[in-house]
């Protein structure tokens, strides 16, 4: 009975298949070599593996956007030409937010959710490894367009038809886009399903609603977005996918095709998407600066419910995209109002973060200095951009610098600051040991100026008409200075990224020789700094009882009879130890891994031959009935106790906390 | 510490599985992913509404309709769901065969629904209405194929179950199983009850 984690395959066979999986792949047992990087349910190795494929793409976008930037350094540029400069902005955009930002921030989710929660793992471990594995063959799938499908696809990330098609997109490109987000929306509606399912469902007993830490509810938030606005990214990809390859008309105005469909949809999706890659880091401001203020965060309640607030409000502005699309007085209207309300919440939570600093003993560690600097820098992305709620204003700024400049503001001054200050914060957790400090501070203000050099001066060259997407432009339009500035901005931010790589080989090299952090560097609130550092493969020794918010915080502190905070217990005496043994954990599996590797092959024979689809078709297929087969519990796995005093095999779970 | 957070959980064996709200994981994550399936679904519709006039001349997907023979494959598949009930209630009073008689009804039911649709496709095709006709013709068929799709993993799901239960797999106690490949089951019928009025039944 193995088909509990997977409701869709469900398979059938002889009992004996259970033990031994077709007899093509025997059951990995665990350990520390690469087949276990390749089998692993764990959610935190899964957590690792997307932050170490985002960083990798995170240098794969920034070294396109270094492009991008040296062709525009000067005027009349010949770095690249006009088709290579389309196909390089399209795929900078497109890894940054697909295989760079939200990733990391899956990475984030990965690992701390369970542990937030008080949970064993996720709710179905093998598909969260699916999502990951499916994932990265979609990450691959993308980018090697470059190789076999003529280059990038060159129609920006937005991709809006009829510029999509093969007439004017004749190059494979643009059937890697469709295809490959495709696949990467399946890992995202894999892995949406499954944190909603462990947020729902696995929380510890007394972790009641309002007992939940914030990142996790902006987590839990940003995952019913993503469930909710795949599927209609989906529908358009396919719309698209149709078109350009069996000739269907979903785009093509000569037989009477409405092209705004695409916009519609795109930004159905799209929108929402912006709060997928903010909402995480939300989550992680709510995090850290309570932790560095010395304070609880300032009106939890409504740090929580301005997010679920802009979740739903989220959904009614998507055609602020729009306005100069031609969609009516009326709707234009509509979205504008709209779009000034879903700034309410928004400043909210940054009014909150505020007065959770305001009278705090404040420690401006690393993490603290880049989620104060991403708050600064979000708050001047989200002025530009609510200023475009007025449409007068926006049919002004569309399709120019200005525009650029707002979203890289909001993307890479509140996304990517604030997830790189979730690196130094959660490190030690992850890893054992601290980052270093004063390299951290150098990569802080190397971040921070080379992000204003690079996107502020695109507000003045927005506003002087330098249209974007532009491949050059001339001398005499008086845009090379703030170009230039521009140009030395991003090769700063370049440069921080290596200070940050430097932190991560040296800190690594020191630690022998520092003393150890402890479950507990920062005196931080929530339940994963109740763990040892590294969390222990089986996360909690027992599962803890919640009795309130900040459960971690108050099992340190207490308060005297005036009132006072007083220390009573040590991180040593209230930490749990990792020691216990007779913890039963899901056991890891290929098939995963095996689902996934079909899913590339499926888009290549669509794209080029379909007789390649038959193997991928069959990997998959196959991999999803001897995953089925295959109990979530390898019943030979040894778990230090017998199964005396339960049935075996075991159905399923992560979170039993048996006591044999 | 230790004692004072006794285990919650210490339930022996691992069947019973203790969860915030007391649903299973499984059902809970199927219900979940309905959610999501309604706005795929929401896509489709609303593109197909948008498209169904526009035809450049040519025929559009309502010239060719032959709503007698839909209404006969949509009451086919509407009695699919009960039979989908009939087998969960038997499998939930322990009476495997009927249970395996049920599934197999529902899933032969649903067969009958593809192969009508197959047969309303070449129809269709004869009559001029094909993929690439014009974008109303694209939208009806993206639309009425996605959901045979999904009728068509339905039937796998079905003959997976009932292949379990023959070979004594699937007992009383995981008639749970069944119960969500009958929400999935269920769910796809209630899209095609919105995809048959909203397509079929609202004039142009």
């Amino acid at each position: 009975m193995a088909i509990v984690e997977k409701p869709l395959s469900i398979g059938t066979s002889e009992p004996v298949l259970a033990d031994r999986p077709l007899g093509v792949l025997t059951r990995p047992k665990g350990g520390n070599g690469w087949r276990d990087w390749l089998s692993t349910v764990d959610h935190k190795k899964i957590g690792i593996m997307y932050g170490v494929a985002a960083m990798f793409f995170f240098v794969v976008g920034g070294s396109e956007a270094l492009l991008i930037r040296s062709q525009l350094a000067v005027p009349n540029g010949q770095v690249l030409s006009a088709d290579p400069y389309n196909q390089v902005y399209t795929m900078h955009g497109l890894t940054m937010v697909f295989l760079f930002v939200m990733p990391l921030a899956a990475a984030f989710a990965n690992y701390l959710i369970p542990l937030q929660i008080g949970a064993r793992d996720v709710a179905f471990p093998r598909l969260n490894a699916l999502s990951f594995w499916i994932w990265i063959s979609g990450a691959i799938f993308l980018n090697s367009t470059w190789l076999v499908g003529g280059g990038g696809a060159d129609c920006g990330w937005f991709c809006y038809s009829p510029n999509s098609g093969v007439v004017f997109s004749p190059s494979h490109g643009v059937d890697f886009y469709a295809i490959g987000l495709l696949i990467l929306g399946i890992a995202s509606l894999v892995s949406a399903v499954n944190l909603i399912t462990t947020v729902i469902n696995m929380r510890a007993p007394g972790m009641s609603w309002f007992r939940v830490p914030v990142f996790t509810w902006m987590m839990l938030v940003t995952q019913f977005l993503l469930l909710f606005a795949l599927p209609v990214i989906t529908v358009a990809l396919f719309f698209l996918m149709f078109d350009r390859l069996f000739g269907s008309q979903f785009f093509n105005p000569d037989t009477g095709a409405d092209p705004l469909l695409w916009q519609h949809l795109f930004w159905i999706f799209g929108h929402p998407e912006v709060y997928i890659v903010v909402l995480p880091v939300f989550g992680i401001f709510s995090e850290i600066i309570p932790t560095f203020s010395r304070k609880p965060l300032f009106g939890y309640s409504f740090v929580v419910f301005s997010g679920i607030a802009i979740g739903f409000m989220g959904w009614g502005v998507w055609a602020h995209h729009m306005f100069v699309s031609g969609i009516g007085p009326v709707s234009v209207a509509a979205f504008s109002l709209s779009t000034m309300f879903i700034a309410v919440p928004t400043g909210v939570k940054i009014l909150n973060w505020i007065a959770t600093m305001w009278g705090g003993k404040i420690w401006f560690a690393t993490p603290m200095l880049f989620s104060v600097g991403a708050v600064t820098m979000f708050t001047i992305g989200g002025v530009s951009g609510v200023t475009h709620s007025l449409a007068p204003v926006d049919t002004q700024q569309t399709d120019t610098y200005y525009i650029v400049a707002h979203f890289h503001y909001v993307m890479f001054g509140a996304g990517a600051l604030g997830l790189l200050g979730a690196c130094y914060f959660w490190w030690p957790k992850i890893f054992g040991h601290m980052l270093n400090e004063r390299l951290g501070k150098v990569h802080f203000w190397l971040a921070t100026i080379g992000m204003n050099l690079t996107f502020g001066p695109m507000h003045i060259l927005g506003l002087q008409g330098m249209s974007r997407r532009i491949d050059t432009y001339s001398s005499g339009f008086g845009f090379a200075l703030w170009n230039a500035v521009a140009t030395i901005g991003a090769f700063t931010i370049a440069t921080s990224l290596l200070v940050f790589f430097y932190n991560i080989w040296k800190s690594k090299k020191d630690a022998p020789n520092l003393p150890d952090p402890g479950p507990d560097p920062w005196d931080a609130r929530s339940l994963e700094w109740m763990l040892p550092s590294p969390t222990p493969e089986h996360n909690f020794d027992e599962v803890p009882e919640i009795n309130g918010l900040d459960e971690w915080w108050h099992r340190k502190y207490g308060y005297d009879d005036d009132g006072n905070v007083v220390r009573i217990a040590t991180v040593e005496e209230a930490a749990q130890k990792g020691d216990a043994t007779n913890v039963h954990l899901p056991s890891p599996s290929f098939w995963p891994l095996v689902v996934a590797i079909g899913m590339p092959l499926i888009g290549y024979g669509l794209i080029f031959n379909l007789w390649l689809a038959v193997p991928g078709g069959l990997a998959t297929a196959g991999a999803l009935f001897a995953w089925a087969l295959e109990p979530a519990d390898d019943p030979d796995a040894h778990h230090g106790g017998s199964h005396d005093d339960h049935e075996a095999p075991a159905l399923t779970g992560a979170d039993t906390n048996e006591e044999s | 510490m230790a004692t004072a957070t006794a285990p919650a959980v210490a339930t022996g064996g691992h069947e019973e599985h203790r969860t915030a709200t007391g649903m299973s994981n499984t059902k809970l994550a199927m219900w979940i992913f309905l959610g999501s399936e309604c706005l795929l679904f929401g896509g489709l519709i609303s593109s197909y509404l948008l498209y169904k006039t526009r035809g450049s001349g040519l025929p559009v997907p309502t010239d060719v309709f032959d709503i007698p023979f839909t209404s006969v494959s949509s009451f086919v598949l509407l009695m699919s769901s009960m039979t989908m009930v009939l087998a969960l209630s038997a499998l939930r009073r322990g009476d495997e065969a009927l249970s395996r008689v049920w599934t197999l009804a529902t899933a032969m039911l649903g067969g009958v629904f593809i192969g009508g649709q197959v047969y309303e496709f070449t129809t269709f095709l004869r009559e001029g209405l094909g993929f690439t006709t014009n974008p109303a013709s694209s939208a009806f068929f993206t639309l009425t194929g996605f959901h045979g799709v999904h009728v068509a993993l339905g039937i796998t799901m079905l003959m997976s179950t009932f292949v379990m239960s023959s070979k004594g797999k699937l007992h009383q106690e995981q008639s749970e199983t069944l119960e969500i490949v009958g929400l999935y089951w269920h769910f796809v019928d209630v899209v095609w009850i919105v995809l048959f009025t909203v397509v079929y039944l609202v004039p142009a």
